[in-house]
């Protein structure tokens, strides 16, 4: 991989149909930041989106990519990593992709700490749909198919990292550009499965989760004295649901991941023309 | 005697009765004999009821039959499930000291051996053993010599120590001996052995060791059955070979991790049953239409639903030919045989990535529960050949590049195949969506290019039936004007059907069709028989229906679906009766 890749080179010269305004922008701004600033090139980097507004990222970036299936991009990019463990993998969703619909294998992504990292654009509606609840959504949100609001707590992406055993768990703000940049760095570079919530506005559908509303709550951990290697400490922050915060809440300096674990290492795409060598051996184990 | 014989054993689950048949039939296999074996669950009332079933000969067996020679039955219900299979002559072995099995009735015209099972085994060195006392009982009745057992008892307790092991031979010598001293009888049975080398393998077993031949390297899967077996071989094997097998939460997650696996360039394999199948639906269409290689094992079980989970059936046909929103090719291929198995999955990984599709691979449960002997070159692994179809690598990138210098991952082809750029290849980045897509990947509803892309996806069915030798498996008289066609693991039943329809003057032409889709065209064969029969594992004939679509061609049908794999004896009777028989028949 070479060292002058500018992050417009992850650009592709598709022209996002995004709302003007939406933070879908910035998060892939500043994927595409993080990206290159961690020396990664399209070639050795591999994009998995899911459905939604968010899906479309793949589309606007220039990688090597795959656009998949509502709420699967977590078990196609682990896939993607274990049969190359030399490509940089980023998966990218929403929050109905990654919490709705694929709440069942973000959980167990965070379990299987596969190196790669996970941003969540997260606008706490269904923009893509023209605007209904998402698990994120507040209990009182109004919405076409949730007049009284969805009457469900919002589901907290945070916690459920942390239950699961999460390695990497961190917050940000897509308009809140070099924070941003940063955190999905870390992520990325980060030993394991590295999980970005990204408060993503929807300035379509949604006027309470609006930029205002998270300039004016955002707490950026880098200004307090938070330890993100501290487990209570990084609880605490992440039950308070007082407060909004933004950068790594918690990180295990001591994660494994699941390719180092299990010593997968090969590029699984390297195969002989023909049976190994030794194959008959497997044949005469049934003797 | 016949030239084959019937042994089984049979009691309660958590009896040992697996373990306790398969020792006999390696045994068996050490000995140079042919093995074939077989499950029974319980089939008639509800319970715990096992069995294991052994048949064997010096010459090839692939099938089961309606006969029973000599049984082990550690409990009365044992006895009474085989009722219909046993015979004069036969012979039950039990233990009478067992409250259960001290009242029983040993039927008319059959040889009961009462042998302390449990107080041999006990001397021995532990009631444990139990089972295998009988095995020695067992060599005693049919003259088998029983140092072939000792082999097979090795093999199955050597990772226990040496103690264990001579425990178990002596155990099975008291068996051996007290039939020996007790039982003044002539019995009817020899078990011949020859120097011949043979393996013992299943259908799932046989499908693995093919994956990894074929080169798989990645495989994710979730537990059921009777696909599971295919995951447990390749765990602690994969590996020694760079690959690597991931449990998913759910064959949802399955498929997806495969999909990912094949997209980085790996040989990508997952396997489950019908409920695994209908989840991996919803992901079927992306990896058609993404034109990713992807190599899907579905071992058909009893449906619908939860179905008969460990019973018999090939009911998820229609479900590989046709599932899924929208419509997109995928190919179809039904071993129709164990070692067929093997070389089916090596074929299904080449199809994959030659023509850049799903590939089914459609085994059902009578074929992946069965354990079948051969010789070892029957899975000669120099045969085995690799062709991964159109990769592009850092220098033959050039010529897919477009103008812009962007690869084009579905670029409009002759023959419908594009060339594929594993990632890490230079310039080689590239989208893959579910949507459809231009030639470079990304996004469009170009009324054009949409009837481009699917005319492009739909030629590789075309060249791949000009490109592919797709015939069936011809076997009985070529000249009959009685013809047989069936798919999966119905041949082994239908080859010695044949052999008993001839003693009976009747002789049949049968082709064993291992390719579903593409598919061989069959007009020829059934226009010049007078009588067409299609031989299949389910209530509504599902590849009948799609051989009559072919050939605009009313056929005969023979149909079951109780759960139990065709017998040959049983099948050359349905047949006879149908060739009879002016309607179609299904039971």
């Amino acid at each position: 991989m070479s060292s002058d890749v500018r992050f417009t080179d992850f650009k592709s010269d598709k022209q996002p149909t995004w709302c003007p305004g939406c933070g879908d922008f910035g998060t892939m701004n500043g994927i595409m930041k993080a990206l290159a600033n961690s020396g990664n090139d399209p070639d050795n980097t591999f994009v998995v989106a899911g459905i939604g507004c968010s899906g479309k990222i793949g589309t606007y970036m220039h990688s090597y990519a795959i656009h998949g299936v509502h709420g699967r991009s977590l078990p196609v990019a682990a896939g993607v990593k274990l049969a190359n463990p030399n490509l940089t993998v980023v998966a990218a969703g929403g929050d109905g992709d990654g919490y709705s619909i694929g709440a069942g294998h973000f959980i167990h992504a965070v379990r299987r700490n596969v190196d790669m990292a996970y941003t969540v654009m997260d606008n706490r509606i269904y923009g893509l749909t023209k605007g209904q609840a998402s698990p994120t959504s507040r209990e009182d949100f109004e919405t076409s198919t949730t007049p009284e609001g969805p009457q469900q707590p919002p589901v907290n992406p945070l916690a459920l990292a942390l239950a699961a055993g999460g390695t990497f768990i961190a917050q940000s703000f897509a308009t809140d550009h070099k924070r941003h940049a940063e955190i999905v760095q870390q992520a990325i570079e980060h030993d394991g499965f590295g999980f970005v919530n990204v408060f993503s506005p929807c300035v379509t559908f949604n006027d309470v989760d609006t930029y205002d509303y998270f300039r004016d709550n955002l707490v950026d951990l880098a200004d307090t004295d938070h330890d993100p290697t501290d487990y209570d400490a990084a609880t605490d922050k992440i039950l308070d649901s007082s407060k909004e915060y933004e950068g790594v809440i918690y990180k295990d300096e001591s994660s494994v991941s699941y390719e180092e674990k299990f010593g997968v290492t090969e590029n699984m795409s390297d195969i002989p023309s023909g049976a190994p060598d030794d194959a008959m051996d497997l044949v005469r184990e049934f003797y | 005697m016949p030239a084959d014989f019937n042994w089984a054993i049979g009691g309660e689950a958590g009896d040992g009765i697996d373990s306790t048949g398969k020792i006999f039939a390696q045994a068996l296999s050490r000995a140079g004999r042919h093995v074939f074996t077989s499950k029974d669950f319980a089939s008639r009332i509800r319970g715990g009821y096992t069995a294991y079933k052994v048949r064997t000969a010096i010459d090839p067996v692939q099938s089961v039959v309606d006969r029973l020679d000599v049984l082990i039955a550690l409990t009365p219900r044992t006895i009474e499930e085989n009722l219909d299979e046993l015979h004069d002559g036969s012979v039950i072995i039990y233990d009478g000291d067992r409250s259960t099995m001290a009242d029983v009735e040993i039927p008319e015209g059959m040889v009961g051996l009462d042998v302390p099972l449990k107080a041999l085994a006990e001397e021995a060195g532990g009631a444990i053993m139990r089972n295998v006392v009988a095995l020695g009982a067992a060599c005693a009745v049919t003259d088998f010599p029983i140092e072939n057992l000792d082999s097979a008892l090795k093999k199955r307790f050597g990772g226990k120590g040496e103690a264990i092991v001579e425990n178990n031979k002596e155990a099975a010598r008291a068996g051996l001996e007290y039939v020996h001293e007790e039982f003044d009888h002539e019995f009817d049975y020899d078990l011949d052995t020859t120097d011949n080398d043979y393996v013992l393998l299943n259908g799932d077993q046989a499908i693995g060791m093919g994956a990894i031949a074929a080169g798989c390297r990645f495989y994710a899967g979730y537990p059921i059955t009777p696909a599971t077996n295919v995951m447990e071989y390749l765990t602690g094997r994969i590996e020694r070979y760079g690959g690597h097998v991931v449990q998913a939460e759910d064959e949802l997650a399955a498929i997806n991790l495969a999909l990912g696996a094949a997209r980085a360039g790996a040989r990508s394999m997952t396997a489950t049953s019908g409920p695994g199948i209908d989840l991996m639906t919803e992901t079927f269409g992306l990896v058609a239409t993404s034109e990713t290689p992807l190599v899907i094992v579905d071992v058909m079980r009893s449906g619908p639903s939860t179905g008969m989970p460990t019973k018999q059936e090939q009911g998820d046909l229609n479900m590989m030919l046709y599932g899924g929103h929208g419509e997109v090719p995928r190919f179809v291929v039904a071993p129709t045989s164990i070692d067929e198995c093997f070389w089916k999955t090596v074929e299904a990984f080449n199809f994959a990535e030659k023509y850049q599709v799903p590939v089914y691979v459609a085994a059902d449960l009578a074929m992946a529960v069965t354990e079948q002997t051969f010789p070892p070159e029957a899975f000669d692994m120099d045969e085995v050949e690799i062709d991964r179809g159109k990769v592009v690598d850092d220098d033959s990138i050039d010529e897919w590049l477009d103008d812009k210098g962007r690869f084009q991952p579905h670029a409009i082809t002759d023959d419908g195949v594009s060339p594929r750029a594993f990632p890490g290849t230079d310039q080689g980045a590239h989208m893959s969506t579910g949507l459809e897509h231009d030639e470079l990947g990304r996004r469009t509803e170009d009324t054009e290019m949409r009837v481009e892309q699917v005319d492009k996806r739909d030629r590789k069915v075309e060249t791949a039936k000009n490109d592919e030798d797709l015939s069936p498996r011809e076997f009985g008289n070529p000249d009959s004007d009685k013809l047989v066609i069936s798919w999966g693991s119905n041949e082994g039943a239908m080859v010695e059907a044949i052999e008993f329809l001839e003693e009976d003057g009747v002789d049949v032409r049968f082709l064993s069709v291992p390719y579903i889709f593409p598919r061989p065209d069959l007009s020829d064969d059934i226009e010049a028989a007078d009588e067409v029969i299609v031989v299949e594992c389910n209530a509504t004939g599902q590849f009948a229906n799609v051989i009559e679509h072919d050939t605009l061609t009313r056929v005969k049908r023979i149909n079951k679906y109780n759960g139990v794999r065709y017998k040959a004896d049983e099948l050359a009777e349905r047949i006879k009766t149908t060739l009879e028989s002016e309607e179609e028949v299904s039971a």
